[in-house]
């Protein structure tokens, strides 16, 4: 068994003149603290990585940073996967006796550290070097061509898309940490700049400094306890021009694995944490996890499905597309904010009843899945 | 299987894609082995440049100097004749489903697929 102990989140937005380094350890303090723990007990370290400040070694180049010095430590790499991807494997060394309290961490000054237009640049590599790259593409345009796509195969429109920026802008506006907070609408989506058509800019996450942490852990440390159930991955293809039908993506593979891992069904979810890049993102991934009908996503949005007294409540941080997104430490945010929920430490965001929690990530484009469900235990 | 790959990645006015022998696999992004069987047996085939989109996004916002000088582009990803997808540039009016053909044109300094409507 493996529990998440602590979690710490920075606001997301601008830090001007911190470090990578300075966020990922603000966000570390915040999650050993919350755990109840000290520095030298945490002896398992794994971390992500920074655009803005690569490196080989970039976990002990935090150890050494942060003053830790643990028996266990690298880094990972699965594009916006990786807080999940790293929590999974906490999960595995926590339960297989490798480490008792493993600090996962990421932070990146990606709005400050360098220019929106380099975030771009570097982010785009993600495309094949030879057959994609010279041709100019951009993360929203690899979106793009799959929204295109869904859409044309499931009758999706744009404004149902912009339902998923609205209902993330609202869930912002209540949560102060949030980089934008100011309420949206339907219509002020539609007529938001085009970026890489179908997306427009509010279909876009933003790009942020921030930083996340958590610690996960063999035993609990406090009355909180948060249970990693199950969890599961699935990689498909890295490039969008290899990426199989819609039909057959990742998503529905990692479910359907962490479901039989766990043995939680998609009913028993009281509490989901969906990877949102770009609002087609989270439209497709709600559905290939079952947590709505094909196409009828945006009609879930509309209904209050996933609103805060709804059935299901979503992203209640706002998401990467309204709390923000600084690389590894984006969806970081949204495990956060599930364990403040499960935990009934949401203050105003709080939501009636987090008792079982779904998070999913996604990573490259569509490309690398993970599934996760925890449980409240009592 | 010679190194030089003479199509459009190295500023030919081709598309290439390989072929397998063993399994009938084709596969778009060149490398030594088959993806799908792992065997050897591949031939270098040239493709008619005919086929259909599968999929497209208008690009209005590029990140750097010489691809902005091109917005707005159409990229757009086009299952081909032969059977493997491709991603490439098209006309910006292309919509899924359309027919259409390849020609080859320049961009940010280098030449690239361009797909039009077949008449």
């Amino acid at each position: 068994m493996s529990f998440i102990t602590g979690v710490g989140l920075t606001s997301y937005g601008k830090h001007e003149g911190l470090t990578s380094l300075d966020l990922m350890s603000k966000a570390a303090e915040l999650a050993i603290a919350d755990a109840g723990l000290k520095r030298s007990d945490i002896d398992g370290i794994l971390c992500g990585y920074s655009t803005v400040a690569p490196h080989i070694m970039l976990a002990t180049v935090f150890a050494e940073h942060f003053g830790i010095r643990p028996s266990y430590a690298h880094a990972v790499q699965v594009g916006g996967a990786t807080g999940l991807a790293m929590t999974m494997l906490a999960h595995h060394l926590a339960e297989a006796g490798v480490a008792k309290h493993v600090l996962v961490v990421g932070g990146e000054n990606r709005l400050t550290g360098q220019s929106r237009d380099a975030s771009i640049v570097a982010l785009a590599q993600v495309g094949h070097p030879d057959y994609e790259v010279p041709l100019g593409p951009t993360i929203p345009a690899y979106y793009g061509l799959v929204a295109s796509r869904y859409m044309h195969e499931y009758g999706v429109t744009q404004e149902d898309l912009a339902e998923f920026a609205v209902l993330m802008r609202a869930y912002a506006a209540t949560h102060p940490g949030a980089q934008f907070r100011q309420p949206i609408t339907v219509a002020d989506v539609m007529a938001s700049k085009p970026v890489a058509l179908p997306l427009k800019l509010l279909d876009c996450c933003p790009v942020s400094d921030g930083g996340a942490a958590f610690v996960v852990s063999r035993e609990p440390t406090s009355e909180a306890r948060v249970k990693i159930r199950g969890c599961a991955q699935a990689h498909t293809h890295q490039h969008v021009t290899a990426a199989p039908h819609l039909s057959e993506l990742g998503a529905e593979i990692a479910i359907a694995k962490a479901k039989a891992a766990s043995g939680v069904a998609i009913s028993d979810v009281r509490y989901a944490a969906v990877y949102d890049s770009f609002t087609i993102t989270l439209a497709m991934l709600l559905e290939d996890l079952g947590l709505a009908g094909r196409g009828e996503a945006a009609a879930r949005v509309r209904s209050g499905y996933f609103g805060r007294d709804g059935e299901v409540p979503l992203n209640t941080h706002g998401g990467l597309l309204s709390y923000g997104h600084c690389g590894v430490g984006g969806a970081m945010a949204h495990l956060v904010e599930t364990h403040l929920q499960m935990t009934e430490r949401a203050g105003k965001r709080q939501v009636r009843d987090a008792s079982i929690a779904l998070l999913h990530g996604d990573g490259g484009v569509l490309s690398s899945h993970v599934s996760m469900f925890l449980e409240r235990v009592r | 299987m010679s190194n030089a790959r003479a199509d459009w990645t190295t500023g030919h006015e081709a598309i290439l894609y390989q072929s397998c022998g063993t399994c009938g696999n084709v596969q778009y992004f060149r490398r030594g082995f088959c993806a799908a069987c792992g065997g050897s047996n591949l031939a270098e085939k040239r493709a008619s440049g005919e086929g259909r989109v599968y999929a497209t996004s208008l690009v209005c916002r590029a990140a750097t100097v010489e691809t902005r000088a091109h917005v707005p582009y159409n990229i757009v990803l086009v299952d081909t004749a032969e059977g493997f997808r491709m991603m490439a540039h098209g006309d910006n009016k292309l919509a899924i489903g359309d027919e259409v053909q390849a020609r080859f044109t320049q961009f940010a300094g280098g030449l690239i697929p361009y797909f039009d409507r077949r008449r």
